[in-house]
């Protein structure tokens, strides 16, 4: 059948399971926009910005666990999508980038609207492919899909000239084929026998064993094995930003994130085990700190799909390549069950001496807001959020109970990641309650896709944690740089209430505790058009706990106020008498000092 | 100068590697693997490429410092690379390695007996001559080219190319 490149690029996304693409025509891409207009079976969402698009593509990944697809013309349409491209590439998401290109002949010529995209694309791309000639697209198409969602996965840009998608050629469509063999790119998916027995013995004979889950727990789908191997050994288990929801946020196991905003007691956990069990993270700066005080009295399992992750930061004791899947169901074949310890016990009790607190004192928090958005929810709804304090708040207190429901970027930090993300979860999953959680800072990144929201009626939830101000570089200039708040002040903001009315979108505003539960039902019920929450919160509030960048636990700042804010609680909870903790207290540095 | 060099030198040597990745013969290769090299701040000292006996294959040798952590590293950043298809170290296994060097120096006609000694006891040749110059082409290990060079330093070079090092596992091994 005589075929042209654009349609066929579309029979190919057709049989790869393809549903939604986003994106955003020009010039380059014409012909693929043009076979758009009669395809049923894709359905295309016009964003307003292409990093909408990529974000959009990647919330949708991450949601779904699929490979998100988004693509734009050529030049600025490409420049555009980088961020989004290069914020799936740090958190290692599945995502296909088509973006258009000048036709082959004058590639190099510096055309109108060309820039060179592969080039461009190439460090923060898993791979990228520039289509010469339209016989090569079928193939390209399989590989870059295969290459994106196998492996440890990762976005791919298929660069496509205009006369690419314009040439017909003879093409049968059934000989599409996803068994893909690309020889130099074979990943190791089982993880080394004898290393997972050698495991098996450590978790064995661990006094003080910690498990500590990234994302790449996520991306194999591993939540079943995780739990079950906490649950067997009876290991607490700590997660990265991006490890959220591996283990449910209410299992008693669960000790929360760790790290620089991490809860202090998975902090002290990790910095007094003699057994840290890393599966499928990286040993981010953000997680340790200064790495060689990071776990410093640890043996290491490493568990990971990329070999090249296996001593990058830290020399593990025992390395295992292999799909965290895989790997955990190899390893639970040889793990004998634990009964709970007196180490847990131990962390525990820093549990109960370092809480997430914040005041109640008739002032509106972020945290609060967050506990509502998840009672308001059964702690079901999809979370997406934007970067800065309010990430780190949302971090801390939305207890995630399953993997991909807690969507942020990690790695690359993206303001305006949020509300995209939070479009493409919806499109995903239309019946869910998907809520973005951003700042004032974040939200003005990427503001235009509140309008492809209000057009395709997606009942996202924005909730702006508006504290007039870029709240987490103003909080490092409140304790490094003298309270000298340089350019970190957003009072001149536009109305969200009113903003949000513009764009088609209903626009709310609360600023007392008192009104957050009547305002989120309100949101709740709206499910044809998008809900913008200004949420005015005091601009001087930090996050803690706080470990300073390159610094160790020894130097973490827990909020000044805590001791109060424990009182208060315990008066109407549990009793707590503070000789129990100046016992508690003295074990630490006990256990510290020996350890040491 | 020779005297300063040689302490730093020798702590260099020791922490040289010559690896050889090959990898499909594209457009586009060279600058995968140089962007990574660059980007992950690994320094490489010289790097040659070519077709093999496999028109689809090309062959890099890269010549890198660094201690063998990093070396490592490099490896495996080298594997993720979807179009390299193989990584050899040629550090620690039995190997050839060569280099080419041509080099144009002056050659006043009092000065030229003496610099033909010296490419005949390094077994090059001459392969070009004017009134002032010859060029000289020299093949070896990079140490003998460093030598030859710096002999010929003292009758005043006027330029300098080397190819950098290509190397080969010996027996019947092959990459």
């Amino acid at each position: 059948m005589k075929m042209s490149g654009a349609k066929i690029l579309l029979e190919c996304l057709r049989r790869e399971g393809v549903q939604h693409v986003f994106g955003y025509p020009g010039g380059a891409v014409l012909p693929i926009y043009d076979a758009l207009y009669d395809c049923t079976e894709i359905e295309h969402v016009l964003v307003r910005h292409e990093q909408g698009a990529a974000h959009m593509a990647d919330g949708y990944a991450r949601a779904t666990g699929k490979v998100g697809v988004c693509l734009s013309t050529s030049g600025p349409g490409a420049t555009n999508m980088v961020t989004g491209i290069a914020t799936a590439y740090m958190d290692s998401i599945p995502m296909v980038a088509i973006t258009g290109q000048v036709r082959t002949s004058v590639i190099g010529k510096d055309a109108f609207q060309e820039v060179d995209a592969t080039g461009v694309t190439l460090p923060v791309t898993k791979h990228n492919f520039l289509v010469k000639r339209t016989a090569d697209l079928p193939r390209v198409i399989a590989e870059a899909f295969y290459i994106a969602r196998t492996g440890r996965p990762g976005p791919v840009v298929i660069d496509l000239p205009l006369d690419v998608s314009i040439d017909q050629i003879e093409w049968d469509p059934e000989s599409y084929t996803q068994n893909v063999d690309i020889p130099s790119y074979r990943p190791n998916t089982r993880g080394h026998e004898l290393q997972i027995k050698k495991a098996a013995q450590a978790i064995a004979e661990a006094q003080r064993p910690v498990l500590y889950v990234g994302g790449g727990c996520v991306a194999a789908g591993a939540q079943m094995e995780l739990t079950e191997l906490s649950e067997r050994t009876n290991i607490l288990t700590t997660t990265t930003l991006l490890g959220k929801g591996s283990i449910d946020e209410t299992h008693r196991n669960s000790i929360g994130m760790l790290g620089m905003h991490g809860t202090a007691y998975a902090n002290h956990a990790v910095n007094n085990c003699d057994l840290l069990i890393a599966v499928g993270a990286r040993f981010d700066d953000r997680v340790t700190g200064k790495v060689d005080r990071f776990a410093p009295n640890a043996k290491i399992i490493h568990i990971d799909i990329d070999p090249a992750e296996i001593g990058k930061v830290v020399q593990p004791d025992i390395p295992i390549v292999g799909d965290v899947k895989l790997v955990l169901q190899d390893l639970l074949k040889h793990v004998k069950p634990r009964p709970w310890s007196s180490w847990n016990d131990q962390i525990m009790e820093w549990k109960r001496l370092f809480p997430l607190l914040y005041p109640d004192d008739g002032k509106l928090y972020a945290e609060y807001i967050i506990e509502k958005i998840g009672e308001a929810t059964d702690w079901k709804a999809i979370m997406t959020t934007d970067v800065g304090q309010h990430q780190m708040w949302a971090a801390q207190y939305y207890k995630t109970r399953r993997t991909r429901q807690f969507i942020t970027s990690g790695g690359l930090g993206t303001m305006g990641y949020g509300m995209p993300a939070a479009i493409g979860v919806q499109k995903a999953f239309p019946d869910e309650t998907v809520v973005c959680l951003s700042g004032d800072g974040s939200f003005q990144m990427c503001t235009q896709e509140l309008m492809t929201a209000s057009v395709y009626g997606l009942p996202i939830i924005v909730a702006i944690i508006n504290n007039r101000s870029l709240g987490m570089v103003r909080q490092w200039q409140h304790m490094f740089y003298s309270q000298r708040y340089s350019h970190t002040n957003l009072e001149a903001s536009p109305d969200y209430v009113r903003l949000a009315e513009a764009y088609g979108a209903v626009g709310m505003r609360v600023a007392q505790p008192g009104e957050v539960v009547s305002v989120l039902e309100r949101a709740l019920a709206v499910r044809d058009r998008p809900t913008v929450i200004d949420c005015v919160i005091p601009t001087e509030e930090n996050v803690y706990p706080f470990i300073p960048s390159g610094q160790t636990v020894e130097q973490m700042m827990i909020r000044k106020d805590l001791e109060q804010l424990k009182a208060k609680v315990h008066t109407d909870s549990e009793v707590w008498s503070f000789a129990d903790e100046e016992r508690v207290l003295e074990q630490y540095v006990e256990t510290v000092e020996k350890n040491q | 100068m020779a005297t300063n060099i040689s302490t730093a030198m020798l702590a260099q040597l020791q922490q040289r590697h010559t690896i050889t990745a090959l990898v499909e013969n594209h457009p586009g290769v060279l600058a995968r693997v140089s962007g990574l090299f660059a980007r992950r701040g690994y320094n490489i000292e010289s790097l040659a490429v070519s077709v093999t006996e496999n028109p689809d294959i090309s062959r890099m040798t890269i010549v890198v410092g660094g201690d063998h952590l990093v070396l490592e590293q490099i490896t495996k950043q080298l594997h993720k690379l979807i179009e390299v298809i193989k990584v050899v170290d040629y550090t620690e296994q039995p190997a050839v390695d060569r280099e080419l060097a041509l080099i144009k120096v002056g050659a006043e006609p009092r000065h030229r007996n003496e610099i033909m000694q010296i490419v005949e006891i390094f077994r090059g040749r001459i392969i070009d001559m004017s009134d002032k110059t010859f060029i000289i082409e020299v093949t070896g290990g990079s140490e003998k080219l460093d030598k030859v060079a710096e002999l010929l330093g003292a009758y005043g070079i006027k330029e300098l190319v080397r190819t950098g090092i290509i190397a080969m596992a010996r027996g019947p091994r092959t990459a």
